[in-house]
């Protein structure tokens, strides 16, 4: 028969696709025990994108930072425990009325091209940050600073006009060398391929997609780190670069979490590889546009909350790998307040509420209806994150089920922002911040911030947050801090301008190999140049 | 000759501009800007900032200033610089990814007519056989299998199950102190896969043209006169048959020149090779105008230029259209 | 007439494949017909505390990342699918029938600048032009399938124009225009009728071909937008877990394999069917 030729191929294709997915043999299970520490070796890492500039001023990306972060230091820094402490500074003195912040900067430290490091580099970083001329998106926080003086070369001291919280941690960005750019167009610059910094490596070569690799610089400050090489692998295939891990490819990479959960049990991949599992500084909302008469009543909003279960999207997007955010603080934070507990799932009180705010009837299709108006809205979200998508999909469920009828729209990131985020024009959107060390959030909440193409996009505007705001930011005394962002978190439980959903967890996963790694609350890079792989274990 | 060849290079200068203008048009029919891109989301940037930018990258003029600056900038080989906070020139950008791209797709390319020529001759030869038969669902099997599955189940069977073939990139690490003869057999051995889904993937459009071309000719008067005159099967194929139904493949390897330069964004990104594919899709959702811009102008030039010299050569193999065209 | 389609039929007949292939576009279209009736589960329905379960009596094809029913979205995402596939290759035929008849037609300047924008248009690699347009604009399914129509004309364009010019001074055409027939009835009457035949065919492949660039957009997540399963998306959806929930890649990734295969064949069965010059045995 002649078709038969053909369904012999398909069946071919299946044997083949049937061999793919059977799990591989696991094998031998090693037993190690932590080993000496020894120099030399590299570790490959996984990226998705490509950095895209190495002068951290200009770039805006992540894969830049993770470089970045090896390559220089700022004057201060986050320890293991998420306090600041001096980087390339030894120590600092804040005045009495905390607007004069003066740093003692050490002595000795070089440039990975052998010239001394010293103030006139802080100054001229300063000096280019505020330059209108620089393209950057990092100049808010020292447009504070009223003066800035370098008394000598080892002294560096900033003056502010009134008292600013978020000051000192904000200069824990890089410090840039200026005898390589002062003078000079900082955009041309060649250090944006072929950086120079202070930090424990020094940049070796970029392979544009491919690779950008660093080695080890001997005479860092603190010491040379163990581990010779830093590789940056770039895949922007996830499935790829889970593939490359088990073959071996790779040293460390971010999980997702049905890879943590459900592929990296055999005994196979646990005697080879460690996991780590440590919450991420960020959380996930979905926010309403409170400009929309929708969603100007509370009740509403506090409704829409009640009838998502926020357990079954952790379950569901997660499996498990995250908690239920309440607020916009990571729990375990000092400014976290772990009394608040915003509306738990309970469609019965979701129905009550939405009763007491008028919306009674059901119409033929089983949405509600107010003056002769459904209960319909739209969910935005950017194009490319999976985990956004599932959960704007399961939250179109859930309020179906209430009565809410909703729709989802997925925009590439760029368009989602100037048609509809900038312009107010939209009803509902997911998506996600990042929570920085310091707790000042007046950018994502204070009514100041309502404007076009400002943060405060949903247009929430409360008296009391502002004041709370305004204060929190203007003290430094943690536990005058922390009362304000306590009760801050109080009203946004009870208003819900957006509806919290969760803070997920960090999954990196790092080759066995490396010993040394001590996940704290800063997570396992922290202290990187102290990982290390033993002599007879080294394998480049 | 000569008056057919000026002929075509005159006609270069509108279809060039044709292409511009439709690259132009293209892509200013996006909404966003690549400055939103760049602040995107980011709490510490402020209003006056954003003007900045907007400015430095010159997004304020009106778009007919844009276009003219930029024809401009062109004529002078100049494409500008990348949106991207590399800032770096477009031709650079291109310069690093075309050499592996283009490699990559010439051997998949010269592995796609080796390949489909013969087996379209085959099936011609054979029609209506069983091997015509298998070939026919061979080809169209390699068309019809979304690429990046079969990339995917192929990189898990080779690279991970097997562990015979690395899984991703073009060098091991390390490879820079290889010996030559070592660093090309690992390269190779980095391409197989690629070059085995692009291949497979592409045979089937050239192995049926060359099949029906083949059966078309063979149906010719002449080729009956051939054999007419006791010429043997194989000197009737090899010797009369095939010369003419190759001559239309010339014009095919024109077509296929796109193809070359475009690359497939979607391999490259499984098998993570820095392409042509890849910087143009990455230009694409940055809105990075200057290089998306680059990459389709320079794509459709060298195209254009590639064209006419397919036609060229079709003209001196085939002096009928010197004077037809 | 009739004894030239009854020859058409009969040599399609003789060709498997493409009755083969025929049987199966057919049945898809039933199938997508029906697919209410095929399948107790909403496409849409979540459950989140059983996904990617493997398949079972409840569930053919098992669940997805989301717990939803796979063979329920294999079944509507034919549907998306083929729309897809027919509605962008009706916009290139219709664009390209109109251009190819015009140029062909009346020749002249309108033939000159028509065909420079077909040589322009196919200097674009075709994947990028779609990727930069839907890339800047939303990805929905009416857009993709427009882009996927505009930038496929060309073809069509060039084999209608190529038919006219071969029928232009051919008798009846000749007569036709004796006799103080419009240009219009003449185009329609006589020209479009018999230029259909290499359209035909060359829309059959094209069908395929929309189906699998529906596919590669969804995998780079510009295609059709979840939760409206089309057979690209479902099969992207399954590449993060090919590994341990095959199910999920592998049952859309046949439904596009053997779709993809059965246009191809077909079309050709057409090609041989009504093309002369290959009829000769």
């Amino acid at each position: 028969m002649r078709i038969g030729r053909a369904a012999r191929l398909i069946l071919l294709s299946l044997v083949l696709l049937l061999a793919a997915c059977m799990d591989k043999q696991p094998t031998k299970q090693a037993v190690r025990g932590p080993g000496k520490p020894a120099y030399g070796d590299a570790i490959v890492v996984g990226s998705i994108g490509d950095a895209s500039n190495l002068i951290p001023l200009l770039a805006s990306d992540t894969p830049s930072f993770e470089i970045a972060g090896y390559v220089y230091n700022g004057l201060v820094k986050y320890d293991k425990d998420l306090n600041l402490v001096g980087d390339l500074a030894e120590s600092w003195d804040v005045s009495k009325d905390g607007l004069t912040i003066t740093f003692h900067l050490r002595h000795g430290v070089k440039w990975h091209d052998g010239v001394e490091f010293t103030s006139a580099d802080v100054l001229y970083t300063y000096r280019v940050t505020i330059d209108p001329k620089t393209p950057t998106a990092y100049a808010e926080d020292f447009k504070q600073v009223k003066r800035a003086e370098a008394p000598d070369r080892y002294t560096f001291r900033v003056t502010y006009g009134k008292p600013f919280a978020p000051a000192l941690a904000s200069w824990g960005m890089s410090i840039l060398p200026s005898h390589l750019l002062e003078g000079k167009d900082i955009t041309k610059s060649d250090l944006a391929r072929k950086p120079v910094g202070t930090g424990p490596y020094r940049f070796k070569e970029w392979v544009a997609g491919q690779k950008i690799v660093l080695e080890a610089y001997k005479n860092y400050f603190e010491g040379e780190p163990y581990i010779g090489r830093y590789v940056y692998r770039i895949i922007p295939d996830n499935s790829t670069m889970f593939m490359e891990l088990k073959a071996g490819g790779l040293d460390m990479m971010g999980l997702t979490p049905v890879q943590y959960q459900r592929q990296t049990d055999t005994p196979d991949f646990k005697s080879r590889f460690n996991k780590y599992r440590y919450p991420a500084s960020a959380y996930t909302y979905l926010g309403y546009n409170l400009r929309n008469p929708m969603f100007a009543d509370k009740r509403v909003r506090q409704a829409i909350t009640s009838a998502i279960n926020k357990d079954e999207i952790i379950h569901g997007v997660l499996f498990g790998m995250g908690q239920i955010a309440h607020g916009p603080y990571k729990p375990g934070t000092w400014a976290y307040n772990p009394h608040v507990k915003d509306f738990d799932y309970n469609p019965g009180r979701a129905k009550q509420l939405l009763a007491q705010a008028g919306w009674k009837q059901l119409n033929s299709d089983g949405v509600l209806v107010k003056d002769g108006k459904p209960f319909t809205f739209t969910i935005l979200t950017n194009q490319g994150n999976d985990q956004r998508m599932k959960c704007a999909q399961i939250i179109q469920r859930r309020l179906k089920n209430v009565g809410i009828d909703v729709k989802i729209r997925v925009l590439e990131f760029a368009s989602l922002l100037t048609n509809f985020i900038d312009k107010g024009n939209f009803d509902a959107l997911i998506m996600g911040w990042t929570i920085s060390q310091d707790p000042d959030i007046f950018d994502v909440w204070h009514s100041s911030k309502t404007g076009p193409k400002e943060l405060n996009f949903i247009g929430f505007k409360n008296k009391e947050v502002d004041r709370l705001i305004e204060e929190g930011r203007s003290t430094f005394d943690v536990e005058k801090r922390k009362r304000c962002y306590y009760r801050i978190q109080e009203i946004l439980a009870d208003e819900q301008p957006y509806t919290f959903l969760y803070v997920p967890d960090s999954l990196p996963v790092v080759s066995s190999r490396f010993r040394g790694i001590e996940p704290a609350p800063a997570g396992i890079t922290y202290n990187f140049i102290k990982w290390y792989v033993p002599k007879e274990e080294q394998v480049y | 000759m000569l008056g057919y060849l000026i002929k075509r290079l005159l006609m270069l200068v509108p279809l060039f501009l044709g292409i511009t203008l439709i690259t132009f048009t293209v892509i200013h029919l996006a909404p966003g800007e690549p400055v939103e891109m760049q602040t995107a989301m980011n709490p510490k940037i402020s209003a006056q900032t954003r003007q900045k930018l907007r400015e430095y990258y010159g997004l304020d003029k009106p778009l007919y200033v844009q276009y003219g600056k930029w024809l401009t900038r062109l004529s002078k080989l100049d494409f500008g610089r990348s949106f991207a906070s590399d800032n770096r020139p477009v031709i650079d950008k291109i310069k690093e990814r075309i050499p592996i791209t283009l490699s990559l797709n010439i051997i998949a390319l010269v592995l796609e007519f080796g390949l489909a020529i013969p087996i379209g001759i085959l099936a011609a030869t054979h029609r209506e056989t069983l091997l015509d038969r298998g070939i026919t669902i061979f080809v169209f099997l390699g068309f019809a299998v979304p690429t990046f599955w079969l990339a995917l189940l192929l990189m898990y069977l080779f690279g991970v199950k097997f562990g015979w073939l690395p899984i991703s990139g073009l060098h091991s690490l390390g490879s820079e102190g290889f010996s030559p003869v070592r660093w090309l057999i690992d390269m190779g051995r980095h391409l197989l896969l690629p070059i085995a889904v692009a291949t497979f993937g592409s045979l089937a459009g050239l192995s049926r043209y060359m099949r029906a071309n083949m059966l078309e000719v063979l149906g010719q008067d002449y080729i009956t006169t051939a054999r007419a005159k006791g010429l043997g099967e194989r000197a009737v194929i090899y010797r009369h048959a095939l010369k003419n139904a190759l001559l239309p493949v010339i014009t095919l390897l024109g077509f296929s020149l796109p193809g070359l330069i475009g690359g497939s964004v979607i391999f490259e990104t499984i098998f993570a090779i820095p392409g042509m594919g890849q910087l143009f899709y990455m230009g694409v959702m940055a809105r990075d105008y200057p290089l998306v811009m680059g990459i389709l102008v320079i794509g459709a030039f060298l195209t254009l230029v590639g064209n006419l010299l397919a036609d060229l050569c079709y003209a001196l193999a085939d002096p009928r259209i010197r004077h037809g065209g | 007439m009739t004894n030239l389609y009854t020859l058409y039929w009969n040599r399609f007949r003789s060709n498997r494949f493409a009755v083969a292939a025929a049987l199966v576009v057919l049945s898809l279209f039933i199938l997508s017909f029906l697919a209410p009736l095929i399948t107790p589960y909403d496409p849409d329905a979540i459950d989140a505390y059983h996904v990617l379960l493997p398949p079972s009596g409840a569930h053919w094809f098992g669940t997805d990342e989301l717990g939803r029913d796979v063979f329920t979205r294999v079944v509507y995402g034919a549907r998306i699918s083929l729309k897809v596939g027919f509605v962008a290759v009706g916009i290139a035929v219709l664009v390209g029938t109109v251009v190819g008849l015009v140029a062909g037609y009346y020749g002249g300047w309108p033939d000159t600048i028509l065909m420079r924008l077909v040589d322009i248009m196919l200097c674009f690699p075709t994947f990028f032009l779609i990727l930069a347009v839907i890339a800047m604009l939303e990805p929905s399914i009416w857009y993709i399938m427009i882009i996927i129509g505009l930038t496929g004309w060309m073809g069509v364009a060039r084999l209608v124009r190529a038919e006219v010019l071969s029928l232009r001074e051919r008798d009846f055409i000749l007569a036709a225009r004796a006799l103080g027939a419009s240009d219009l009835r003449i185009i329609f009457r006589h020209i479009f009728p018999n230029a259909m035949t290499p359209v035909l065919v060359s829309a059959t492949l094209g069908v395929a071909g929309a189906i699998l660039t529906e596919s590669a957009l969804s995998f780079l997540g510009i295609g059709v937008q979840p939760p409206t399963p089309s057979w690209g998306n479902i099969l992207t959806s399954g590449k993060d877990y090919i590994e341990f929930a095959w199910w999920l890649s592998l049952f859309p990734g046949l439904a596009i394999l053997v779709t993809v295969l059965s246009y191809n064949l077909l079309g050709e069965g057409i090609r041989d069917a009504l093309d002369p010059r290959l009829g000769r045995r």
